[in-house]
């Protein structure tokens, strides 16, 4: 139990991840509302962002910004292990841009339905579609 | 310059995209040459690229001049070649033959809408040349999010569909990043060559197993691979004609190749194939999607729909094919990319061209086709048959291949689904050319019918500028099927690993 | 055995391809037919021309592509192929005239169409006829499917829409469901798909997995309607009679025959069939065709069905003759592709004859029609008389050598049947014939004054039949063409 316990709080990053994929998806499978729906589906990206951003980190190290850099004084090389990984952190850049980017899309199609159906409740727009 | 012809491949698209948006709001007319004409040039690069892939084999290209692992490298060998020469080839002809329907539907958006299509092109044509797993997230995203647009400027349903889409979409694109996560995560690399090299020696590992799950997971939702199919004939039969038939030939396929890609290149054979003991469930899951696609084909009475159906049970045939893991089905699931997108647009364009002068999509509305649009029946009835799987057209020999490796893995379940989709896909087929041929019915006996149906006699043949690109692609169809044996021995025998036998 | 390498056979194959654009687009309908002449009296004229070659041993051969490692596109004549095409091209110039009279006599609709389809058919069955390995087949077997369709579906009613979907599901279906698998199994075998004398599939694969692919192969050819794949024949006489009669006579259904024949001779094998005794099961389901086919008939009344029947029946006479794997036996299935078709010809040129000039269709209607188409009658008896296999008819000289077979392969019941078969024949065309000129006069239906349809259907029926007569006495480029393909399939 305690292992068990111990094992969930070193690795929290990832059930926190997992956590909030979970509900992005409950919120995209099970809520009738398309804006419902959207926030699900940005949550589940946003998880996955967290998720890269949190393998970057190391602990106690800091920003890969080296210190005094421009002082002739700061003679000492840098080490990589000093610094956490900036990698996955630029990559999540654009991982950010690209969910905007679909939020963007989703909401405009959600606004070109609403103004079609006049209604953002699934089961609505199925009985809309479904009369004559 | 031929140099460059990697970067080129996809950055003449993508300079092209913002001119084709700035010139469009001086002149809309010019929408559509710039279009074209980059395309043409994409087309031209693919073609020299495969060319030059077959002279000298791979070609390495590092954007900006960053060497791997630190930059993105685009890496062209025999199997994105291929691919890259079709996927070009079919943007650019549906480019051609949709104008007038684009004009019709889109006549105030051209800016938008042309600009949209050739962004959806080049982040088709980058995730084919990219050598690098992140870099493939980026552009599939790309290709993505202006699918989507495309797919909600239709009428009617289509929003709703597009809107789905988008959900299935993400999550398909959201999986496949968080698999590369894991990858990251135990290599510290997303060069898909360095991958290969490092994995090795961590296939025992958790982490891969999982990163490998979540990929396919992710690619199979991306494909349309039932039962993950359910955002996909609703977004391809809402979707406008001309975009229906540029997204349905190449999306799925396109992800049917970064599935091989991946899975063959990235995770090694011995990885994919034996180590994990997934090879039996996917072939199974595959024979499952052909039938179901088949069957769920039989029972719609709308064209479109009836195609998007197709598409499910030929992505079933692909994905089969790859998992039987010998040499002669992967080479037909590849052949079966590069055929199935050539028949595949072949007959949305044709069904573009019958919806375009009939108003309806509805198979009973296609009476007496035969007598008013003799060509394009003609280029739909090739279609068919090349769908059906007739000799000489290329469906027979990439399904020889498909059934050739059934026998050879042992598998005669996939065989047995392989002519049964044949078989009703022969129904589906004459279903239509009886009611095109047969309706309405008439006295035939004398020489000079007196007088057709009611909305019939409107009905002409399809415009002369859709109707060359529709014969220019049948003759395709045959052409492919003639040189099957070469495309294979040449081109696909050397995109697969040595290993495979 | 030499070859000869030339582009005869393929130009055999594409003059009726390459007459089609000519067909189509002519001004005027007799420029139309004039085409169509051409196109099949030079396609007979290659054909011939390949003739002395052929009878003096060698082969012709021509590769075009190749569309899979090790598989080509290509064409190769032998005798048994030779003697298929030679029938073949030649009737087509006959059914030419034939056709000519019977659409402008009806009035038919869609002629161009007709003619066209026509020619691709016929591409298709020579094409079959010279294939060098079983792709090649394959890919003009689906074609000959694919051309017909429009052509048995000629009127556009209901009624041919029904009848054209069950002669798809049943030829096209079954190629696809049977050959294409069988195909595919025997190259995963044996590496190869080329025909060759001694069979290629001896000493690769068990005796059970041979019989499946036997069985696979000779069902999956359903144009030969063999039972229980034989309905569509019959569904498929709603057909204008000259596409009954060269193509529902002649060429599909002897592309069906040939087809069967040719795999087992030149992919199994006679030797393979004798080492794993295949012999008596293939036996079993011709004779049964045979025997059922033939009570089927006596039962007809439409003549069109009757003569489709009794075309199910002599089919498996040829792959009985085939199956028996003696050379006599084999010499007499083939010839009796050339017999047979002379002779069904001639009775299916009567029927559309009778129907263009009084409109019936049913033996019952027909009493006393002798009296008013004597020409007509006359041939139709004998086309009978070489259907039944009786002499003074070349129908006679094909049974004979079957029987011969039959006993050289001490197969007493097999004799049994072609007999009491031959006794059924009679039992269902001398009725007709019986009808015709015999009945009292009061009974007659038609007056006693002589009207024949017009010339262009009444010339071809009176020459195939005086051909049915000649080939008795002069079987020769037949008779030598199997003598020569029997030999060399059996080894002897």
């Amino acid at each position: 139990m305690e292992s068990l316990l111990s094992n969930f709080l070193a690795k929290y990053n990832y059930w926190v991840y997992i956590g909030l994929v979970m509900i992005g998806m409950y919120a995209m499978i099970a809520k009738r509302n398309l804006v419902k729906k959207i926030i699900g589906m940005n949550i589940v990206q946003t998880a996955v962002i967290l998720f890269y951003v949190s393998i970057g980190a190391k602990k106690g190290k800091t920003i890969p910004i080296i210190a005094h850099g421009h002082e002739e004084t700061g003679h000492h090389a840098a080490q990589a292990i000093d610094y956490i990984s900036p990698l996955p952190h630029v990559l999540m850049l654009t991982a950010i841009v690209v969910s905007v980017a679909t939020l963007g899309v989703a909401l405009a199609l959600a606004i070109k339905i609403y103004r079609q159906y006049g209604t953002l409740e699934e089961d609505e727009i199925a009985l809309r579609i479904n009369e004559p | 310059m031929s140099a460059h012809f990697p970067g080129l491949v996809i950055i003449i698209p993508l300079v092209a995209a913002f001119l084709i948006l700035i010139g469009a709001l001086l002149d809309k007319r010019l929408a559509f040459p710039l279009t074209a004409l980059a395309l043409l040039g994409s087309l031209v690069t693919a073609i020299g690229l495969l060319a030059r892939v077959m002279q000298v084999g791979v070609v390495e290209y590092h954007l900006a001049g960053w060497a791997p692992p630190v930059g993105i490298a685009y890496r062209v060998d025999h199997l994105n070649g291929l691919v890259l020469v079709a996927v070009a080839a079919v943007a650019f002809i549906n480019l051609l033959g949709t104008r007038p329907l684009v004009v019709e539907a889109f006549g105030d958006r051209l800016g938008p809408f042309y600009t949209l299509y050739i962004l959806l092109v080049a982040g088709l044509l980058g995730i084919v040349v990219t050598g690098d797993a992140f870099n493939l997230y980026v552009l599939l995203e790309i290709a993505a999010l202006t699918g989507y647009a495309l797919v909600g400027m239709g009428e009617g349903r289509a929003p709703l569909a597009s809107l789905n889409y988008i959900f299935m979409g993400t999550v398909g694109a959201s999986f496949y990043l968080l698999g590369v996560g894991y990858l990251y995560l135990v290599t510290g690399t997303l060069n898909m060559a360095d991958l290969a090299v490092r994995l090795p020696a961590l296939y025992p590992s958790k982490v891969v197993f999982s990163a490998f799950v979540i990929c396919l997971a992710g690619l199979c939702l991306k494909m349309g691979f039932f039962p993950l199919h359910a955002w996909l004939p609703n977004a391809y039969s809402y979707a406008p004609d001309p975009v229906s038939s540029l997204v349905a030939p190449l999306m799925t396929k396109v992800m049917v190749y970064v599935m091989v890609r991946i899975m063959l290149f990235v995770f090694t054979p011995a990885f994919a194939f034996d180590l994990t003991a997934i090879s039996e469930p996917m072939v199974w899951m595959a024979i499952v999607a052909i039938v179901a696609g088949s069957f769920l084909a039989l029972s719609t009475r709308r064209l479109k729909r009836m195609l998007t159906y197709i598409v499910v049970a030929e992505v079933g045939y692909m994905v089969g094919g790859f998992w039987l893991g010998n040499r002669l089905g992967i080479s037909g699931a590849i052949l079966h990319i590069i055929n199935d997108a050539v028949m595949t647009l072949c007959v949305f364009l044709a069904a573009a061209a019958l919806i375009a002068r009939t108003g309806s999509d509805a198979i009973d509305d296609m009476q007496g086709l035969f007598k008013k649009m003799p060509v394009t029946m003609a280029v739909f009835v090739i279609a068919g048959l090349s769908i059906i799987g007739v000799p000489p057209t290329c469906g027979f020999f990439s399904k020889w291949y498909l059934i050739s490796g059934a026998i050879a893995a042992g598998q005669y379940g996939f065989m047995a689904a392989l002519l049964l989709s044949s078989l009703i896909n022969l129904v589906l087929f004459f279903r239509i050319f009886e009611i095109a041929y047969f309706e309405p019915f008439e006295d035939h006996h004398a020489e000079h019918p007196t007088g057709h149906g009611r909305v019939l006699s409107a009905v002409q043949e399809a415009p002369l500028e859709l109707l060359v690109p529709l014969v220019v692609t049948a003759a395709l169809l045959f052409a492919l099927g003639i040189y099957a044996g070469d495309i294979v021995s040449l081109i696909i025998d050397k995109a697969i690993p040595l290993g495979i036998v | 055995m030499d070859t000869l390498i030339s582009i005869k056979p393929l130009l055999a194959v594409l003059v009726s391809l390459l007459a089609i654009p000519f067909i189509a687009y002519s001004r005027s309908p007799n420029v139309r037919e004039g085409w169509t002449f051409l196109a099949a009296i030079v396609k007979f004229g290659i054909v011939a021309a390949m003739l002395p070659a052929v009878l003096n041993g060698m082969e012709i051969s021509c590769s075009l592509v190749e569309v899979l490692p090790g598989l080509s596109i290509a064409f190769r004549v032998d005798a048994f192929g030779m003697l298929f095409a030679l029938v073949a091209s030649f009737l087509w110039i006959i059914t030419s005239v034939y056709s000519i009279g019977y659409m402008r006599g009806l009035d038919e609709h869609a002629q161009t169409r007709y003619f066209c389809f026509f020619a691709i058919s016929l591409s298709a069955a020579v094409g079959v006829a010279f294939s060098a390995n079983l792709l090649t087949m394959y890919l003009f077997y689906e074609m000959l499917s694919l051309a017909t369709y429009p052509l048995v579906t000629h009127h556009q009613d209901q009624e041919a829409r029904t009848s054209g979907r069950k002669y798809l599901l049943y030829t096209v279906g079954a190629s696809i469901g049977l050959v294409l698998p069988a195909m595919l199994m025997t190259y995963h075998l044996t590496g190869s798909l080329d025909f060759s004398p001694q069979g290629i599939l001896a000493g690769t694969a068990s005796r059970g997995t041979v019989a499946l692919l036997l069985f696979m192969f000779v069902f999956g050819f359903a144009k030969a309607a063999i039972m229980p794949f034989h309905s569509w024949l019959p569904a498929a006489m709603v057909a204008p009679t000259p596409v009954s009669a060269l193509l529902h006579a002649v060429a599909v259904v002897k592309v069906g025959v040939f087809s069967i024949v040719r795999v087992i001779t030149a992919i199994f094998g006679t030797d393979l069939l004798q080492t794993f005794d295949l012999s008596t099961p293939l036996l079993l389901v011709a004779s049964t065709t045979i025997l059922v086919g033939s009570f089927i008939a006596l039962s007809q009344d439409n003549l069109k069905r009757m003569l489709a029947f009794s075309t199910i029946a002599q089919l498996s006479y040829i792959v009985l003759g085939a199956a028996l794997l003696s050379p006599k036996g084999v010499t007499g299935g083939m010839v009796h592709i050339a017999m047979h078709a002379f002779g069904k010809i001639t009775l299916f040129f009567c029927a559309g004859a009778i129907f263009v000039a009084t409109g019936k269709k049913n033996i019952s209607e027909m009493t006393g029609i002798g009296r008013r188409m004597p020409v007509t009658m006359t041939a139709f008896f004998i086309g009978a008389l070489s259907i039944i296999g009786m002499p003074p008819c070349g129908g006679f000289l094909s049974k004979w050598y079957l029987v011969l077979g039959a006993l050289d392969a001490d197969k007493i019941a097999i004799l049994v049947v072609l007999l009491f078969s031959s006794l059924l024949n009679a039992g269902y065309f001398m009725p007709v014939v019986y009808r015709a000129f015999f009945c009292p006069p009061e009974e007659a239906l038609f007056e006693a004054r002589v009207q024949e349809a017009p010339l262009c259907c009444v010339v071809p029926l009176v020459i195939t039949a005086v051909i049915s007569i000649l080939l008795l006495f002069y079987p020769q480029p037949f008779m030598n063409l199997a003598v020569m393909a029997a030999a060399k399939f059996t080894g002897i």
